[in-house]
């Protein structure tokens, strides 16, 4: 009767690490991005690329619907797949687009812009990339679609912009 | 004159020394916090031991915040506001958790238990 008990508690509790040790293998560990979508862009300001001038992330003159923030660098291979993208996307007229510099070199950043073309309304500078890290990004290229009336972030693509999410950002400014 | 060099030099080694320890201290602190935070692109390291790019802005990040006066709570909530729980390597007390911090305690209590009663029944055989 005794063994028995123990035999029973035993199997119990082996089964019940096995249980946890499932569910805790199925749950899902690795980043999203449900954090940050769909909250209130903060304001943050710093020097624009090319004017030197110290301006507003949040800029009255920002009138157009949707602002995309793309966060990129001179040194980021991917960023330059995703150029050709970011220039479509530049063209729409219901669509401002914002570069965030990340770590990069000033001469190396206005030369990848010239060599690609500039899709940016504004580039700011993040030498430091602590504004990238206050946005909750985590590397190059990043792209944020914010709806600007109500300054929301709607939407955020970690890695380079490819068609289907450009496809994806264009029916985002439709609706 | 020799007195006001001698106070000049007192002063100015003060300033030094508080400076520094200013900086000690700070440092410790931003040590103290990355060792408790996981870098998130790569897995298995710490932002203490982690040279890439996000873990050294982190860090920045932090030695910013405690310029601006922050305390370690208020700098570990602001990092999980931006990048959910799992940054931080401490699971906090929530219901998600509670089984995580109350199972060791009950499986101590639990073998500590039997091997009491063994102990108590040897104990009796022996006396009999």
């Amino acid at each position: 009767m005794k063994k028995k008990i123990n035999f029973i508690i035993i199997f119990s509790l082996i089964i019940f690490i096995f249980i946890t040790f499932i569910i805790g293998l199925n749950k899902n560990s690795t980043y999203t991005t449900a954090n940050i979508t769909n909250v209130n862009i903060e304001n943050f300001k710093s020097k624009e690329l090319f004017s030197d001038e110290i301006i507003n992330f949040i800029n009255p003159n920002f009138k157009k619907k949707i602002t995309i923030l793309n966060i990129w660098a001179s040194w980021c291979l991917p960023c330059r797949t995703e150029h050709e993208f970011l220039i479509n996307l530049s063209e729409n007229k219901e669509v401002i687009l914002v570069g965030l510099n990340y770590k990069d070199k000033t001469e190396n950043a206005k030369s990848f812009l010239n060599e690609l073309g500039n899709p940016y309304e504004k580039v700011l500078i993040d030498d430091k990339g602590l504004i990238s890290i206050e946005l909750g990004a985590f590397g190059v290229p990043e792209t944020y679609i914010i709806n600007n009336q109500e300054k929301k972030i709607i939407k955020k693509y970690v890695g380079p912009i490819d068609e289907i999410k450009s496809k994806e950002i264009e029916s985002l400014v439709k609706s | 004159m020799k007195t006001i060099n001698k106070i000049f030099l007192f002063l100015i080694t003060i300033i030094f020394l508080a400076n520094t320890s200013y900086a000690n201290l700070k440092n410790e602190r931003v040590d103290k916090i990355s060792k408790n935070l996981r870098c998130l692109i790569c897995q298995g390291q710490s932002i203490y031991d982690s040279q890439s790019d996000f873990a050294l802005s982190v860090r920045d990040l932090i030695s910013k915040k405690i310029d601006e006066g922050e305390k370690d709570d208020n700098i570990y909530k602001y990092l999980k506001l931006k990048y959910g729980d799992w940054i931080v390597y401490e699971p906090e007390l929530n219901k998600n958790t509670i089984l995580l911090w109350i199972l060791p305690l009950i499986l101590f209590i639990f073998g500590g238990l039997l091997i009491f009663r063994k102990v108590i029944i040897k104990l009796n055989k022996n006396n009999v």
